[in-house]
């Protein structure tokens, strides 16, 4: 996916960078919103990070400027202010979700998801291994055309598992995708999860097998 | 009279009071000078009546040389009776000498060198009396003698006149001043009206509302406007400049925060060393710390500055409890925890600061939402009471270990099963802080079936 990141601060724009860049996304920088209207003259972008207190202007005028131009990117403010009035009046503005700093990637990156989930609606294909098949769209589990309901930890261990079907993942692996970083959890935390998941989904043609010593995965029952 | 006078004295009262004396002593002048003008009237009239019956019996008088012969006739004392019932004296005089009538009968003080007659009042007989006076001179044995009438009449008709228009002069008096009075009420309300539209113009407005007061006014109170529009300006000036200070510091605190979390966040991504992860994982709570340290002290700044601004309004809160809500949301559902709400279909409204009830509901969720264990449900309740609306915020989490709510209310204390969770101390202190502000009430008590209750309960705005 390709993002833009309009962020006057380069050292924290560079950790999102980096982070973005291991994920596999492209990311370009904008350090202003001269900037940032440069790249967009000359780029699509899957979903804008925007500041708000930027040196060349507030991101909220850039905001309602972007819409007014109706422009439907998905925008994701990044401001450090947490105050719930803030929060209503940014979405009223146009922005599709908003993170406090600082924040979590683990929480960044759901909120991504979610955003574009919201955005792609039905247009999404379905993935499916064997019997099993996961919309996105509604965030819906079913097991040979039975809807099967997943809290949301187990919804997105389950998405890390279909993504990849016989990849075997580590249980550390498991733990940076499933927990906040400054959730003191214990490599052991992953098991409860995968034992909930396989209840989940038992009775199909599919399983989440053990390998011994070295993770997970899903395959064929 | 003191405190009428005084700067606090009322306006109202002090221009009512001067306003009443001064109709009271103008209807006093003016049944006065109608007394007065109706007593010359009648005295000028008596006069001439006087004055009359006098030439009357001049006229009569008859000079030969054997002396004057006076006949008093019958027409001037008639004349007299067309006054009134009142005793009648007379004297004629030739020359020094008394022919006829009452020989005391006092003389004019002065003599006037006119022709007519002279007019005076003097008691007689224990009685005032009006004499006239008038001399006429007759040729008696070949030298001009002065022949001198002197006619004297009691006063009680005129008297009955006086007492006949006294209350009418009284009725005038108290007429006049009753139109004054309600002249002067009316001049004293035009005068108010406009202070006190002034007053509604700027206590109507929202406590948001500052801008200076535009309505046309009466040039005397445009000073006392601009002065209002003053301090309304620097008001204005010194709100904006916290309210930007606040965010410009919560800017300036996170944003380096923020590098320091992701960067650390990378590391941890990018090692398999158990031990280095264990102590990445340590530096990115104690960096959480900081963020959250700093944001509920700036929280905690923002109450304190809005608790001296005083500005309350209604706030119906069943759509801000609906926002926090949502704004949770995202970030408790990466933990698999849920927020239910159960919000009433009326209105619930308190009396308050949107921004202070929205801060201490922050805090009570934030409070759940770290104290709860994955997979557990957090209830938002919202109700109206008797005077007061209430939330009530209700977690699964691990209660209160035994130590009593307002314990763990002052600045820092954290409860003794708080160990491993974020938190600073701050949150219940910020929540106790803006009831306490709002005349409202915040308790903490352990859930039936383990959990906590918190429950704020404000004052109620009714519509």
């Amino acid at each position: 996916m390709r993002f833009l990141l309009v962020e006057d601060n380069a050292d924290l724009a560079q950790t999102v960078l980096d982070r973005l860049k291991i994920d596999g996304h492209a990311t370009d920088w904008a350090p202003s919103l001269g900037s940032a209207w440069d790249y967009l003259a000359v780029a699509q972008y899957d979903v804008i990070f925007l500041d708000i207190m930027l040196p060349d202007g507030d991101g909220r005028d850039f905001l309602s400027t972007f819409r007014a131009q109706k422009h439907a990117t998905p925008v994701i403010v990044m401001t450090a202010r947490s105050a719930v009035s803030d929060r209503v009046a940014l979405l009223d503005t146009g922005a599709d979700d908003y993170i406090t700093k600082p924040f979590d990637f683990t929480e960044l990156e759901a909120r991504v998801r979610a955003v574009l989930r919201r955005q792609q609606g039905a247009s999404v294909n379905l993935r499916s291994f064997l019997d099993l098949t996961y919309d996105p769209a509604t965030a819906t589990v079913s097991v040979s055309g039975d809807n099967r309901e997943l809290r949301n930890r187990e919804l997105r261990l389950f998405e890390i598992f279909i993504a990849n079907p016989e990849h075997v993942f580590s249980k550390a692996q498991l733990v940076d995708r499933l927990f906040s970083s400054s959730d003191d959890i214990s490599e052991n935390a992953v098991e409860v999860y995968i034992a909930r998941l396989r209840k989940k989904i038992e009775g199909g043609q599919t399983r989440i097998e053990t390998i011994r010593g070295i993770g997970y995965r899903l395959t064929a029952s | 009279m003191k405190k009428l006078f005084s700067a606090s004295g009322s306006i109202r009262t002090k221009l009512l009071v001067s306003l009443m004396v001064t109709s009271a002593i103008l209807a006093a002048l003016l049944f006065l000078s109608v007394r007065t003008f109706v007593n010359q009237a009648v005295e000028a009239t008596h006069d001439n009546v006087l004055g009359a019956a006098t030439q009357v019996i001049l006229d009569e008088i008859r000079a030969s040389d054997d002396g004057v012969s006076v006949d008093i006739p019958y027409t001037a004392f008639s004349i007299l009776g067309s006054l009134g019932q009142d005793r009648v004296f007379y004297r004629v005089m030739v020359g020094e000498t008394t022919v006829t009538g009452y020989e005391d009968l006092p003389l004019p003080t002065t003599q006037s060198a006119t022709l007519a007659a002279d007019f005076y009042s003097a008691p007689y007989r224990n009685d005032a009396v009006r004499f006239a006076s008038d001399t006429r001179q007759f040729l008696i044995q070949g030298s001009m003698v002065d022949v001198t009438v002197i006619l004297g009449q009691t006063q009680s008709a005129k008297a009955a006149i006086m007492t006949q228009m006294t209350p009418r002069a009284v009725l005038l008096g108290i007429g006049f001043f009753t139109i004054a009075a309600v002249f002067g009420m009316l001049a004293t309300w035009l005068v108010l009206q406009a202070i006190a539209s002034l007053g509604d113009a700027v206590a109507r407005r929202g406590p948001q509302d500052l801008r200076p007061v535009t309505r046309p006014m009466p040039p005397e109170l445009r000073p006392f406007v601009r002065s209002i529009n003053g301090f309304i300006g620097r008001l204005a000036n010194a709100l904006s400049r916290t309210e930007t200070f606040i965010g410009e510091a919560a800017h300036r605190i996170r944003t380096p925060l923020t590098t320091l979390r992701n960067t650390l966040e990378l590391a941890l991504s990018e090692t398999d060393d158990p031990v280095l992860k264990d102590r990445l994982r340590a530096s990115i709570r104690a960096v959480d710390d900081s963020a959250r340290s700093a944001s509920q002290m700036l929280d905690q700044a923002a109450v304190s500055y809005r608790t001296d601004q005083r500005s309350y309004q209604p706030v119906v809160l069943n759509e801000l409890v609906t926002d926090i809500a949502d704004a949770f949301r995202p970030t408790t559902a990466l933990r698999d925890v849920r927020i239910f709400c159960v919000i009433p279909k009326y209105d619930v409204c308190v009396l308050g600061d949107p921004i202070m009830i929205e801060t201490a509901l922050r805090n009570m969720l934030d409070n759940a939402v770290k104290y709860s264990g994955a997979h557990s449900d957090i209830d938002i309740r919202l109700s109206q009471g008797e005077g007061f609306g209430q939330i009530l915020v209700l977690d699964r989490g691990v209660g209160l270990g035994g130590i009593a709510g307002y314990e763990l209310i002052p600045r820092f204390v954290r409860g003794n099963n708080a160990s491993g969770v974020v938190g600073t101390g701050l949150g219940l202190t910020i929540v106790s802080e803006v009831a306490r502000a709002l005349k409202g009430k915040f308790t903490l008590t352990d859930r039936d079936g383990g959990g906590a209750c918190a429950s704020l309960s404000l004052p109620s705005y009714s519509l």
